[in-house]
């Protein structure tokens, strides 16, 4: 069993940091809305305050590692160019889609859209974590603030969604490979 | 537009308007310099900051360019006040709209 350096920083892209962003996101929401909403009458403890805190702090690492690592890592690489007179296009995943008219699409709307559209998650988390750290416990006091920053959250999760669908759908059509080889298990030849 | 309004909690709306429209702002000039990129050959050009990313490089940089210097501007006018919150809310969440969908290619494809 043996991976390619290019597959596991893929890996570590999709799995590590944007699937777990996206699984944080239904918390960031439940949370703002359960904890902070004016109607609720217990007001959100010290401790509440400082899970909240720390947790929108540790999505926006999330979502910045995962587009600067998406953005200058993985994406150099998918968009290599082949040299001229290449028949092999495995190793040029951009290539490689836009080569026949059942995948190009893949590329021309999935790729052209994750590109960008991703960067939308850490922008809109980030100013989320800001205004948490800079209200705490006070957010409660301020409804119109709570919702609008849950919209920005729920407009994070759908950024982030979109771009982990077509990240996944990407490396199942043209997967970023190359690199070197690294061993995991040894396995037995039967 | 009026902004000022009286305080009515013991810690102002501005410095969480100032977040939430700079977010809008930060959110729209990325979907605007996407689709500058991809039509104006002279501004993709100027966008390739990283040849290895291309455009992609010029045009979140510039985005966040736009959304620090956005909050640090409001930040500084805002902080300390309490402003009207609705008109700052709609106008982030329409920019914010607007951002995703001119990442869209097939609505960027209709300029």
């Amino acid at each position: 069993m043996e991976i390619t350096t290019r597959s596991l920083w893929t890996l570590i892209h999709g799995m590590g940091f944007g699937a777990l962003y996206l699984l944080a996101c239904s918390g960031a929401i439940v949370e703002l809305y359960r904890r902070y909403c004016s109607h609720n009458p217990a007001h959100p403890t010290h401790r509440d305050e400082t899970f909240l805190r720390v947790y929108l702090v540790a999505m926006a690492a999330l979502a910045w590692l995962a587009v600067i690592t998406g953005s200058y890592l993985i994406y150099p690489w998918y968009r290599a160019k082949p040299p001229a007179g290449a028949t092999d296009l495995s190793a040029f995943p951009r290539s490689l889609l836009l080569s026949s008219p059942h995948t190009s699409a893949w590329h021309t709307m999935g790729m052209e859209w994750k590109e960008y559209i991703a960067w939308i998650a850490p922008i809109a988390i980030t100013m989320a974590a800001v205004v948490v750290l800079q209200y705490g416990r006070r957010l409660k006091d301020h409804p119109p603030l709570r919702n609008t920053i849950l919209c920005f959250v729920w407009a994070s999760l759908l950024a982030a969604g979109i771009a982990g669908f077509f990240g996944a759908m990407l490396n199942k059509n043209a997967p970023v490979e190359g690199g070197g080889t690294i061993h995991l298990v040894q396995g037995e030849a039967k | 537009m009026n902004t000022t309004a009286e305080a009515t909690t013991s810690f102002p709306n501005g410095p969480g308007a100032a977040a939430v429209l700079a977010a809008g702002i930060g959110s729209f000039a990325l979907g605007l310099f996407a689709v500058l990129a991809d039509k104006i050959p002279s501004i993709k050009s100027w966008m390739n900051f990283s040849n290895l990313t291309g455009p992609l490089s010029g045009v979140t940089t510039m985005a966040l360019i736009v959304w620090l210097a956005a909050w640090t501007v409001l930040h500084a006018r805002w902080r300390g006040r309490e402003v009207r919150f609705a008109p700052v809310s709609r106008i982030a969440l329409a920019l914010l709209a607007l951002g995703i969908l001119l990442t869209f290619p097939p609505i960027a494809d209709l300029f």
